[in-house]
């Protein structure tokens, strides 16, 4: 069991936990993620690192409630505990003094720049940092990325709050200002993410994502998460889940992402339908 | 001088009673139903208890199996559950899933004239029998006064669990770290319920932690902690039973397609996460219609008769060899066959073909033929040029075997491996080219029997027993 010792909601669909994982807390480094399973009949979800702290022995996740595991998740409080977490999973990020590096978080891809940018900004890059949600009601961690940025730059696609406009355009400006960018790093939506990509490839500048597919065990063992590099099956579990941008195979990434939407939609119905039966 | 009469021995075995198949294609409820006490006592009874006891050799654990089955004809279950595990910690799965028929069945003195005695089945009607009885009943195992000696064994699996119960019996102090969120390896994640009822393991799994070996979840070890950590943190010596669970795919076009499992994803989607039962349980697992699996061994049985058993309409075992060469069991080969899965032999993908939103909607394939016989001494399947055609499927699993994980050799140092990414270790000790660590079962192996693991294990505890011992 995995007790969580605080709470905090960062935006109506945005949750951020922090658990007592003292093991994962001493061995987690920036880029790295966990699996977690809520309950008795839970499945079995990736969740990247959003930050840890070795001396509490606690990580921190942070989870946007999409479906059935996620708004599970999204309905545990302070003092109670979640079944299982395993990690730190995967391969850590690539940290050293690359120079100017860029960091881009979309959504709640937020959360899981944080802890890399910080890694980046303590080895002394130069650390600019993009970060873009819909609307401002679903923006959050501003003020912590901002501390370990030497630049932020905030977009709503809608406007309502800073700059609006996707996270691409400026992206592209800051790339076209500091002719010698050396890194960067894109977090968030499938999408964004290889739009970003796309935004960079005519710089040549190395573009790092952390891909987001479906995984079961986390460790290598099913495949579940394969994903094409370069042409080479990757499994993200365990060769990644960062990859150079470039040579993703976006569409396939895309499309594996998309293989339960029945399912999920069955499942969460099922779940929405059955919390009105409690309710009421 | 006059002769005494004989008893008459019945050269034939009592039959297993089983599930109709009409019935059962649509369960997962276990297929073997277990032998009632009178049909144990008249199997037990066509034991002639032959002095040479070639059986007993046959057995990897070496379990002494004419006593027992000796105390069952005797009505002494206590007797016979006392004899089975003292060698055997895991009698009611080995009963189940031990390929008995080479093993200790194969050399049984009857079988030179009928059928050897089922040892497998009576394993089972003793195990089950043990486990219907009051709760603390098992305590018939002396364990060895404590030693103070402390050992990390990685992996749940047969091999693991059974090294674990042994050292524990032996007086030392067991950590299991495992990966998973349940105990077990490929017994929960692999085997299916209809072949292996998840609750027998986890009874099996409640023995060895009362012998007092302590299972630690959630723990990918070389990732929460390496080898070296382990051995610098208090443990005197580790084992590693890490099993061989990364999956190998075919290669060829198409194969990321959404619709293609590996056998290992599928089963451990079905059987680890339940989703057979889905939506009570939250994991998925798609259902198909015409499910094609690639492979000849038990864990293609296993995918194929879990995809019939999820409702797909056909599921067809495709393997490039043919039907004397399936490395599956007999026995199980025939349980799809009666289940209605369909074989389709001397035939090899060449290539997956998908629709506009990345579904697989059919494969290419060649059909096959024998050529000369292959390193394995099986005769090599050979493309036959300009026969490929076009099967149907909306669903594919690839079984076609596995191999170790490489996360704790990678993180290991002075660990050697082979080229095959198992690990390098001695066949009768267990013992690895580093220090204090043994390994033993599939990770050494590659992948084999849940027996011939329980058989490395145990081989491997009575090393680190005797290492310790000296310390």
């Amino acid at each position: 069991m995995y007790k969580i010792v605080a709470k905090e909601r960062l935006c109506p669909v945005v949750d951020c936990f922090e658990f007592e994982a003292p093991a994962i807390a001493k061995k987690a480094r920036a880029g790295q993620f966990v699996v977690i399973r809520v309950d008795e009949v839970g499945e079995r979800i990736p969740l990247t690192l959003a930050d840890w702290d070795a001396s509490k022995g606690t990580i921190t996740l942070v989870a946007m409630k999409v479906g059935t595991t996620t708004h599970k998740l999204s309905s545990f409080e302070t003092g109670e505990a979640i079944l299982d977490i395993i990690g730190p999973l995967g391969l850590p990020s690539e940290v050293e003094n690359f120079g100017t590096v860029v960091c881009v978080g979309g959504g709640v891809g937020v959360a899981p720049i944080f802890p890399i940018a910080r890694a980046l900004k303590q080895v002394g890059n130069k650390v600019i940092t993009i970060m873009g949600a819909r609307s401002k009601d679903l923006l959050f961690w501003e003020e912590r990325l901002r501390a370990v940025s030497d630049e932020l730059i905030v977009t709503t696609d809608d406007g309502s709050y800073a700059r609006k406009g996707v996270v691409t355009e400026p992206l592209k400006e800051v790339l076209e200002k500091n002719k010698g960018t050396n890194r960067v790093v894109a977090i968030g939506p499938a999408i964004m993410m290889k739009f970003c990509s796309l935004t960079t490839k005519p710089f040549g500048v190395k573009t790092i994502v952390s891909l987001n597919s479906i995984m079961v065990d986390g460790t290598g063992m099913c495949g579940c998460c394969r994903v094409s590099v370069g042409g080479v099956t990757k499994f993200v579990c365990v060769d990644g889940p960062e990859f150079d941008g470039h040579e993703v195979d976006w569409d396939l990434l895309m499309s594996r992402q998309r293989m339960y939407l029945e399912e999920e939609k069955h499942s969460f119905e099922l779940w929405k339908s059955r919390q009105c039966q409690c309710s009421s | 001088m006059e002769e005494k009469p004989r008893p008459k021995i019945d050269l034939n075995r009592v039959p297993m009673p089983r599930q109709d198949p009409k019935v059962r294609r649509r369960n997962f409820n276990e297929v073997a139903l277990g032998y009632t006490d009178e049909m144990a006592l008249r199997e037990a009874s066509r034991c002639i208890q032959c002095p040479k006891r070639p059986c007993v050799a046959g057995c990897p654990v070496n379990v002494d199996i004419p006593d027992f089955i000796k105390a069952v004809r005797d009505g002494n279950m206590v007797e016979a559950v006392k004899v089975l595990k003292s060698k055997n910690s895991l009698p009611g799965i080995c009963g189940r899933v031990c390929p008995q028929e080479t093993q200790c069945e194969e050399v049984c003195s009857l079988g030179k004239k009928g059928a050897p005695v089922a040892i497998g089945r009576l394993e089972r009607y003793v195990a089950d029998w043990e486990r219907k009885q009051n709760p603390g009943f098992n305590k018939v195992v002396d364990l060895a006064p404590p030693t103070g000696k402390k050992v990390a064994v990685i992996g749940s699996g047969p091999a693991g669990l059974t090294c674990a119960a042994d050292l524990a019996k032996m007086g030392h102090k067991v950590t299991i770290f495992e990966a998973l969120h349940v105990a077990g390896g490929v017994l929960m994640y692999g085997i299916p319920e209809f072949r292996l009822p998840k609750e027998i393991v986890r009874a099996e799994i409640e023995y060895v932690k009362s012998l007092g070996v302590e299972i630690k979840l959630d723990s990918v070890m070389g990732k929460l902690a390496t080898v070296d950590e382990l051995l610098a943190s208090g443990y005197d010596a580790v084992f590693l039973g890490t099993g061989a669970g990364l999956p190998m795919f075919l290669n060829i076009p198409g194969e990321n397609f959404n619709g293609i499992y590996s056998a290992n994803e599928f089963l451990t989607r079905v059987n680890l996460m339940k989703a057979y039962l889905f939506p009570e349980y939250d994991t998925p697992v798609k259902i198909g219609r015409r499910v094609a699996v690639i492979g000849g061994g038990n864990v293609a049985m296993d995918a194929a008769r879990c995809a019939l058993r999820l409702g797909a309409e056909e599921v067809y075992i495709v393997y490039r060899r043919s039907r004397v060469e399936m490395p599956a069991r007999r026995e199980e080969v025939e349980n799809a066959e009666e289940e209605g899965v369909i074989f389709k032999f001397l035939t090899n993908p060449k290539r997956f073909i998908g629709n506009e939103q990345g579904w697989v909607t059919a494969m290419e394939c060649y059909e096959m033929e024998l050529g000369e016989p292959d390193a394995s001494g099986r005769r090599r399947p050979v493309v036959k040029e300009g026969s490929e055609f076009i099967m149907e499927v909306d669903i594919v699993i690839v079984a076609l075997g596995t191999t170790p994980n490489p996360l704790i050799p990678s993180t290991t140092t002075g660990l050697e491996t082979r080229k095959n990414g198992t690990v390098v270790a001695d066949e009768e000790t267990g013992k690895t080219t580093k220090e204090r660590v043994w390994a033993g079962g599939d990770v050494v192996t590659g992948a084999a029997t849940v027996i011939s693991a329980m058989g490395a294990g145990k081989r491997a505890a009575a090393s680190i027993d005797a290492y310790l011992r000296g310390l």
